[in-house]
């Protein structure tokens, strides 16, 4: 299962990126949010899956579960709230002021 | 003794705001004041007799870099060249920097040099003097470029910058190798292990590159160019760093490492030539110059491989010679720059083709300008210090024998050289003083009417005057206490020597009477003889190569740069994940990482493939639809089929967390998306959307690898178990996971919530301000 699960993370990081490299602001966010989906996974995934019961401490069971992983995610899900969310008001804001929300268009200032 | 090294320092802290009096009090009597002390502490180390003082103050010890100062005759013969120089360098500046100068900027570079000159000379640790020798170079560059609305100073700044720190980075090399070959850190001790770095494979590298270093800062043919352009700094500055110390920097760093080098030939070889050669090409073209500054400035160079040839010799009498030139050399250089700058300030010239007959209208600076300038020439008489020096050069060029082949043709051409160099040193020191002072006066070219000079300035001067002459009349006076200290610690023995002025009727004196012939026969007929400038060097110019390679890079780096940096996130983004992508798997590759382990596998269920499926799908979806709502839901349906793998995985927490996140985030989209225009229009080209996939593509199959990889392959035993033995003990609480956040990471939860804090604080604000236009 662990393999497919690889595959199912590479696939997220893979549309993750495709949409990050896009030129519309609503798209990149998107982007954002697939790619964090896709570290979460690849985070439980590396360590085992299925190994035991769920790692909350029952009298006579032995085996849990890696609980390392699943605080490490549950970190991270909720960074990757704030970021999902200020990115897109940022892209709100962009687009508002812009009248665009085509980055190929939002440079900013000409060096030098 | 760090105290007076860290002084120069503590006083710049304070330089800004007293500049702010500046116009009631002259920022410049406070500057003088801290050389002064300085030069006292030291000079009171010649009470009782002298001998070497170690110091170590520890700075960071566990990196072995300490602060180790190690005071011996070298260092001696600088410090008091650097506060005393600093001392009457600094009085002459109050009269020659306006109030409505920055003297606040002036000042802070100035005694940034002065300390950092005194930390290179007493540094005992390589890596000290290395900081304080790019220092240097950089209150150097701040000093030179101080009229920074000046094109041409703007110009020598960077020029000087780049050589001489191309210099230091050499030298940094030089010094990391002598490190790691002796295992220590300390100059010294180097010093005494010499035989290890000698008998070293890599020791002519180490020459070579601690060679470069000495070169450029000392300005030695080829890496001259940069000195002449330096001349743009206030007169005060030339006067200091591009005569008395800065520039013999690298003269001191040969010095220093000159017991363990002179043993070599090659060192004899490269050091005496190009020391030779600079001597000759340095004066052959200050005859040439028109500004004053421009001859002094020549004058310098060739002085200078003057010194260095001496050091290269590597004799007995040539190192005495060599530290007492460099002592005579600051006391007549010195005056003779104050005196340019007081004919510049006195007439708003430097120009020599203007100026002429001044000898009338400034009788005081013309006075000590041909001391200054007959000493220079190495006239023989006996009250001029520079003419014990030159004939001790000459003397030490003399007895020079090479063991090998090319040492010693190097050897018999010296002699020659020597004079040939010291006849142009006579011609332009003639040429200086009566281009300057006598002839017909021009009134009408000045820009300003010439005066005297007030008297403050010409304290200076004159006091470096009355040491000529003091030196000239009593050599004992400075020899005993002092050049003999200096010489011994660069000579590795005893290298006393008493100072003459009547050796009898000898080579040397010879060889002076010559260059005073030929130089008189020479200046008097300058006009006449000029013309070979044309031939010699002509159109060939070191100054045009230097120009051409910084131009070319200059625009190369530009244009590679708008290249790549045009703008365009997309194009940053591509670049950056691209080069992630090769470089994982090149070391992949190399290191062998992959690994696949299918024994620990959890079976397939047909719940899990649905969901992951489905998940696939809904990510791609993402991709290929162009309605805005469409894909916020499908994107939100990658979020719950992620929780429910998450049941499925045993994480109920995070199944929890995820749902509630999932939630929230799609209503957000929703509130957002209305205020973005449609996906429709996505104007992406054809190579662009095939890079795209191929970056895209790249790195998910990275991550699946690494995934892989990384679960096939354990390493290191897990740290889990400890947080399943102790959650209940030491925790108190029988859900693992929340233990671990609130409890046994609870500061990495801190920050998490600040996060989330300053995100939220961000995004009220970013929706509460108003955009000038929209209001």
């Amino acid at each position: 299962m662990e393999i497919v699960m690889s595959v199912l993370a590479g696939l997220l990081f893979m549309t993750g990126v495709y949409n990050l490299l896009q030129k519309q602001l609503l798209r990149i966010v998107i982007g954002t949010a697939l790619i964090s989906h896709g570290a979460h996974l690849t985070i439980l995934t590396m360590g085992k899956l299925k190994d035991g019961a769920a790692p909350i401490l029952t009298d006579g069971v032995e085996n849990y579960t890696d609980p390392l992983p699943q605080a490490l995610i549950l970190t991270s899900i909720v960074i990757s709230f704030g970021v999902t969310s200020l990115l897109l008001v940022l892209a709100y804001r962009a687009s508002k002021i812009n009248h665009t929300d085509n980055m190929e268009k939002l440079r900013g200032n000409d060096y030098e | 003794m760090i105290l007076p090294v860290l002084l120069p320092f503590i006083i710049a802290i304070f330089i800004p705001f007293l500049s702010k009096w500046k116009e009631k009090f002259h920022t410049g009597i406070v500057v003088t004041i801290v050389p002064l002390i300085i030069f006292i502490y030291f000079a009171s180390f010649f009470a009782g007799g002298f001998s070497a003082v170690t110091k170590t103050y520890n700075w960071v010890p566990s990196l072995n870099m300490n602060l180790v100062f190690h005071l011996d005759g070298l260092s001696l013969l600088f410090v008091l060249l650097i506060s005393g120089i600093g001392t009457l360098v600094a009085l002459y500046s109050i009269y020659y920097l306006h109030t409505t100068e920055n003297l606040g900027n002036f000042y802070v570079y100035f005694l940034i040099f002065m300390g950092s000159m005194l930390g290179l000379v007493l540094s005992d640790n390589v890596y000290a003097l290395y900081s304080f020798w790019e220092f240097t170079s950089l209150s150097s560059f701040l000093l030179i470029g101080f009229w920074n609305h000046k094109h041409a100073s703007r110009y020598g700044a960077l020029k000087s910058m780049l050589i001489t720190v191309f210099g230091g980075l050499s030298l940094l090399g030089a010094l990391v190798f002598m490190h790691s070959i002796t295992g220590t850190t300390s100059i010294q001790q180097m010093l005494a292990d010499s035989e290890a770095i000698l008998n070293s494979e890599f020791f002519p590298l180490i020459l070579i590159l601690l060679l470069l270093g000495a070169f450029t800062k000392s300005a030695q043919f080829p890496f001259h160019i940069w000195l002449p352009d330096a001349m743009e700094a206030p007169t005060p500055v030339s006067a200091y760093l591009h005569s008395a110390t800065m520039v013999k920097a690298g003269l001191f760093l040969v010095a220093r490492f000159s017991p363990m080098l002179s043993s070599s030939e090659w060192f004899f070889i490269i050091v005496s030539s190009f020391g030779i050669l600079t001597l000759c090409w340095g004066s052959y073209m200050a005859v040439r110059q028109t500004d004053l500054k421009g001859i002094l400035a020549f004058s310098t160079i060739s002085q200078l491989g003057m010194i260095m040839a001496m050091l290269g010799f590597g004799t007995k009498v040539a190192v005495f010679a060599a530290m007492f030139h460099i002592l005579n050399h600051a006391t007549f250089k010195g005056s003779l720059f104050m005196v340019a700058g007081i004919v510049d300030h006195e007439t708003g010239t430097r120009d020599i083709r203007k100026l002429g007959g001044l000898m009338n209208y400034l009788p005081m600076t013309a006075t000590l300008a041909m001391f200054g300038v007959f000493s220079m020439a190495g006239f023989p008489l006996p009250f001029l210090n520079g003419f014990y020096s030159k004939e001790m050069f000459f003397l030490s060029s003399l007895d020079l024998s090479g063991q090998g082949d090319f040492a010693s043709i190097v050897a018999s051409l010296v002699p020659y050289l020597a004079v040939f160099g010291s006849i142009f040193t006579f011609v332009y020191s003639m040429y200086f003083f009566f281009g300057t002072f006598r002839g017909r006066a021009n009134l009408g070219k000045l820009p300003k009417k010439p005066h005297e000079a007030p008297v403050g300035m010409l304290i200076s001067p004159a006091i470096l005057v009355l040491l000529v002459v003091i030196i000239g009349l009593f050599p004992s006076f400075i020899n005993e206490p002092f050049i003999s200290h200096a010489a011994t610690a660069v000579y590795g023995a005893d290298a006393s020597k008493d100072i003459y002025f009547w050796h009898g009727f000898n080579l040397p004196l010879i060889m002076s009477l010559t260059v005073v012939a030929f130089g008189t026969i020479l200046a008097l007929t300058i006009p006449r003889w000029s013309s070979v400038y044309s031939y010699v060097p002509g159109v060939l110019s070191l100054n045009k190569a230097y120009d051409f390679t910084v131009d070319k890079s200059v625009s190369f780096s530009s244009k590679l740069t708008r290249g790549y940096m045009n703008g365009s996130l997309a194009l940053y983004m591509k670049l950056i994940l691209g080069a992630i992508i090769l470089v994982s798997f090149a070391f992949f590759f190399l290191t062998d990482g992959f690994a696949i382990d299918t024994s620990q596998l959890a079976s397939v269920t047909t719940i899990e493939l649905i969901v992951a499926v489905t998940m696939a799908i809904a990510a791609l979806g993402t991709i290929f639809t162009n309605n805005r709502i469409a894909a916020i839901l499908i994107l939100g349906v990658v979020g719950y089929g992620l929780s429910m793998l998450f049941i499925i995985y045993r994480a109920p927490d995070l199944a929890l967390t995820q749902l509630i996140i999932e939630t929230v985030t799609v209503a957000l989209f929703l509130l957002v998306f209305y205020h973005l225009p449609s996906l429709n229009s996505r104007g992406e080209s054809k190579p662009a959307k095939i890079s795209n996939w191929i970056i895209s593509i790249g790195f998910g199959l990275l991550v699946t690898t690494v995934a892989i990889s990384s679960h096939s392959s354990k390493w290191f035993d897990s740290i889990s178990s400890y947080f399943v033995e102790n959650s209940y003990k030491l925790g108190g609480g029988d859900n693992i996971v929340n233990v671990i956040l609130v409890d046994m990471r609870g500061l990495d939860t801190i920050f998490e919530i600040t996060v989330l804090g300053l995100a939220a604080m961000a995004i009220y604000s970013l929706i509460k301000i108003k955009n000038k236009k929209e209001e």
